[in-house]
């Protein structure tokens, strides 16, 4: 059996465009940490419903796990290293997620943290309940969630007071 | 010693890396080298007739296709026993690669190294096995029957084991009222996020074998690898930097797939890298916890336990390499906070095909509480006794510790608790919950659904040896550098170790840095499991930096020609007490702790050979010291320290759809002095998760063949948040006198009285008994129909 036919993917992560040389099934999840060396996107399950992996693509938060890097060619990426400002101050909601002790491990946070960043931007006076479902499809095993809810609650806080 | 940190919410140390994606998690070490791919079998019990890996062998990117007739020396054996007993009369655990037969879905028969995991699949596709499949062994019943596991080990038995204090017999037959109870508890499993994952790599210049692994102890996999492999420990470095999420799956060592990449970093001379798919982890990692108990138990009018008689059986899986340690929590766990004057248990562990069985958080306390808590509310119904009530007149009280259970505990030592206050756990959970006020809320139900109320107490053995150490080190720099062996996987090691040191040395804690589960910086640990790491690891750092104290103020006296008696450490200076003026920074003391010739720095010419310190009659270093500002300290307990806790819940359960709503959760826990309360209340938010999910959610469906019907996260039901309430938590803190912190273990208490209370609040709701866990809608549905819990 012979390789396989790459493409030449163009992928804009974090602002930055780069060349990845892959098959069409390469999944954007193992571009991102093999081809890019962005480990920070992490694997928990590779079939979407644990969230670890959730990256955002053009705003909008994405299972990079049953995405393929060739299906998202030129769009806008965005995963947990590009949350901080270029200066390293750190995002609202990675401030929060500290703050609020609302990791253990930290495996599963960086897709947390891109899924509230999603609904934190979009709305910043989130209800319970909006918090609820805008989390409610990410898996953590260690915190409980209680920690995580708060540090949402918190992001937002955060991030209305920078507005003032 | 004032303390500045310990006691106090600081933030993590670790978290900088995390939130901004810098872990360093196994999978993210290099992606170059080759990808080990297992193939697992299909069947839960079969002859594996032939094996074809010929077209395999022709895919590109593929190096090798291994089956167990392939694999070269040592690793024909089986893997280690890590836990023998004596009750342990056939253990087993497996092979590599399977050695002609397979006795579970997802035992490893086939190891493929290729280029990347796409390419080991697209290989693993064309590799042939003929198998002759043999009946499966699923579930106790069918570890009772006829059919074998292990052809040579009859009965399924792999462990029989009894253990009693009094006189069972007497007591029941004397006893006003006997009581006999049958509960059963399914299987669950860790599900870290991270799954298993080790990444080797060969330096043949150094002949150094270097191998991140996600373990939960490092130093143990060290020696485990080099003893397979024939090679010297010293060629050997095991390091966890960020594990994912541990449980007690991540203790198991070695896995197959460890000795495989470690083998293959030589053998190919380039990284090898294994990690663990979803599936792989639900089919071949490690279950806990089905077991079946039968109780009898006698009481008086009072509803005092005056004899208590338990006989159980445990489902190992396939395989024993933890031993029967799991079923002997429960042994001896299960008295709780009870007097039990006589109490006899026999355990029976038995072989079944499918995955393996050893502790998942908790380690089979669960089941111990839900036993005990279970009966204690057996005779309250019985005597129409408040269930509070029962429990007060069984407590053991606070002025009989020590108290000596009469047992030997997991730790081959006696099971004697040092410390605690259990009526007044109990006290402060019933107020939190406004237990009293309770009927009037029942008569407020939300129209068409049932309230209920439960409460469950436990006691956890915590903290065991054998030992830990702790390495603290002082920087030239002013940077103190703190080791220790064991791994962390999300329990805040970084941020508490550090503030144990801090205060221990008179640091800021800014200053201190912490390093863990990397043997070459610590080779001597034990690991992380039994809710041991910060009474084992922080009491060693807390004696390492007491030493490196000590030796800092000997070297400061000489220095500023001062009585070390008067000398402190404030503030990284040591200084004649309540001075400042006459002082001298720690860093300078670090410099003049090693007699140089060379000098590095400005600072540094104080200690170099014509600097004019020291006596000129002594050697530069004195005999019976050594140089550098730094120590090492060991804590080595004589036997465990025994945290507790008390749990209670107030529930709702839907009359239409049987779903069972937790209107309010609150915890009491005790666990000594608290070194950090932000983290011990997350290490308790994320337990009772657990315990709620496996009260209510989370069982391993097998099918009658074996097969592992919910593989997936999309059928196996780990909670999300919208599953789990905010847990309420106050604390007692109540010191363990067998270490100088004071402190008691915290990782697994969360989960441990969960199925309790959650099964005695549904019980209250519902009016009929609740006798297994978990408890689904469905059961609950069925049970409403007939009255009562009879489980299929």
């Amino acid at each position: 059996m012979n390789a396989e036919e790459s493409y030449e993917i163009r992928l804009k992560v974090n602002g930055r465009t780069q060349h990845v040389t892959a098959p069409a099934r390469r999944l954007l999840s193992d571009a991102l940490r093999g081809e890019l060396g962005l480990t920070g996107t992490h694997v928990g399950c590779e079939h979407g419903v644990c969230g670890c992996c959730t990256v955002l693509v053009d705003g909008a938060p994405v299972r990079s796990c049953l995405t393929f890097a060739v299906a998202v060619q030129d769009k806008d990426i965005r995963t947990v290293e590009g949350l901080a400002a270029g200066d390293g101050e750190l995002h609202p909601v990675q401030e929060a997620f500290k703050e609020c002790h609302g990791l253990q491990c930290g495996f599963c946070t960086p897709g947390f943290l891109m899924t509230a960043c999603a609904l934190i931007e979009q709305n910043n006076d989130p209800t319970e309940q909006e918090i609820t479902e805008a989390i409610a499809g990410n898996l953590c095993r260690c915190t409980g969630y209680q920690n995580i809810r708060a540090a949402v609650r918190r992001a937002a806080e955060i991030t209305r007071s920078d507005k003032r | 010693m004032t303390p500045q940190n310990f006691g106090r919410a600081i933030r993590r140390t670790e978290d900088d890396r995390l939130v901004t994606g810098r872990g360093s998690f196994t999978d993210d070490a290099g992606s170059t080298g080759l990808s080990l791919t297992m193939i697992r079998s299909p069947y839960a019990n079969a002859r594996i007739l032939s094996i074809d890996v010929s077209e395999a062998l022709e895919v590109e990117g593929v190096q090798a296709v291994l089956t167990y007739s392939d694999l070269p020396g040592r690793l024909v054996e089986p893997l280690p026993l890590l836990i023998p007993h004596p009750s342990l009369v056939a253990p087993r655990t497996q092979y590599i690669l399977a050695n002609e037969h397979v006795r579970y879905v997802g035992q490893a028969i086939v190891a493929i190294f290729a280029t990347d995991r796409y390419v080991g699949e697209d290989a693993a596709e064309r590799v042939i096995i003929e198998y002759e499949p043999g009946e499966a062994v699923v579930g106790i019943d069918a570890a009772l029957g006829p059919h074998l596991v292990h052809e040579d080990v009859p009965g399924n038995v792999a462990a029989d084991h009894s253990e009693h204090v009094g006189d069972v017999d007497t007591a029941l037959a004397n006893a006003s009222h006997v009581l006999e109870l049958e509960l059963n508890m399914e299987r669950s499993m860790g599900s870290s996020l991270e799954g298993r994952a080790s990444h080797a790599t060969w330096d043949r210049h150094s002949r150094k074998l270097r191998i991140q692994n996600a373990t939960q102890t490092p130093t143990s996999v060290r020696f485990a690898v080099a003893n397979i492999l024939e090679i010297p420990d010293e060629q050997v470095e095991v390091f966890a930097i960020d594990v994912g999420g541990g449980f007690g799956t991540k203790v198991i060592h070695p896995w197959p797939e460890d000795i495989l990449t470690a083998w293959g970093a030589i053998e190919y001379d380039c990284p090898v890298k294994f990690t663990e798919d979803r599936v792989e982890h639900f089919i071949s990692s490690s279950h806990e916890r089905a077991q079946r108990h039968q109780i009898k138990v006698g009481f008086d009018e009072e509803g005092r336990i005056l004899g208590l008689d338990v006989d159980f059986i445990h489902d190992n899986g396939a395989y024993t390499p933890y031993g029967m340690i799991a079923p002997l929590i429960t042994a001896t766990q299960l008295p709780g906070p009870y007097k039990l004057p006589n109490y006899r248990v026999r355990f029976r562990s038995v072989y079944t095909n499918t995955v393996q069985v050893t502790p998942y958080r908790g380690a089979a306390r669960p089941h111990a509480v839900f036993s005990m808590e279970r009966t204690i509310d057996r005779i309250a119904a019985f005597l129409e006794i408040d269930r509070a009530e029962v429990r007060r007149r069984n407590f053991i009280q606070p002025d009989e510790f020590p108290y000596d259970l009469g047992m030997i505990f997991q730790d081959g030592r006696p099971a004697i608790y040092d410390s605690g206050n259990y009526p007044e756990l109990l006290e402060k959970v019933l107020s939190m919950i406004e237990w009293d006020d309770f009927p009037e809320r029942r008569s407020q139900a939300t129209p068409g659904r049932r309230r209920g109320i439960g409460v469950a107490c436990y006691v956890e053995g915590t903290g065991l040896g054998p030992y830990e150490g702790g390495h603290v080190r002082v920087e030239t720099g002013g940077k103190v550098q703190v080791s220790t062996g064991l791994a962390s996987s999300g329990q805040g090691h970084h941020t508490v170790f550090a503030q144990i040191v801090a205060d221990e040395l008179g640091v800021p804690f800014e200053d201190v840095e912490v390093v863990t589960g990397d043997t070459r910086r610590f080779q001597y640990a034990v690991g992380t499991f039994a809710s041991r790491a910060a009474v084992t690891s922080g009491n060693a750092v807390a004696e390492a930096a007491r030493l490196v104290k000590e030796k800092a103020i000997s070297i400061a006296a000489d220095a500023l020609e001062a009585n070390p008696d008067d000398l402190e450490i404030v503030d990284a200076q040591v200084q004649v007490k309540g001075t400042t003026a006459r002082g001298i920074p720690l860093a300078q003391v670090a410099v003049l702790a090693n007699p140089l010739r060379y000098s590095f720095s400005e600072a540094a010419r104080a200690a170099t050979q014509f600097a004019g310190a020291g006596d000129l009659d002594e050697p530069p270093v004195k005999p019976g010291e050594d140089p550098g500002l730094e120590a090492t300290g060991w804590y080595s307990p004589v036997r465990a320290t025994f945290a507790s806790g008390a749990h209670a819940v107030e529930v709702e359960v839907d009359a239409a759809t049987s779903e069972v709503e937790i209107l309010r959760y609150c915890v009491v826990h005790d666990c000594g002095r608290l070194i950090n309360p932000m983290i011990v209340e997350g290490q308790i938010h994320g337990g009772v998760a657990q315990g709620i999910a496996g009260a209510l959610y989370e069982k391993m469906a097998y099918d009658e063949d074996g097969n592992l019907q919910n593989a997936s996260f999309m059928d196996f039901l780990m909670p999300y948040c919208t599953e789990i309430p905010e847990v309420e938590i106050d604390h007692l803190e109540t010191l363990s006198p067998l270490n100088p912190l004071g402190i008691k273990g915290a990782g697994e208490a969360g989960v441990i009285p969960v199925s309790a209370a959650i099964a005695a609040a549904v019980e209250d709701a519902e009016g009929f008994q609740i006798n297994h866990m978990p408890l689904f809608p469905s059961e609950l549905h069925e049970m409403r129909a007939i009255g009562v819990d009879e489980p299929n």
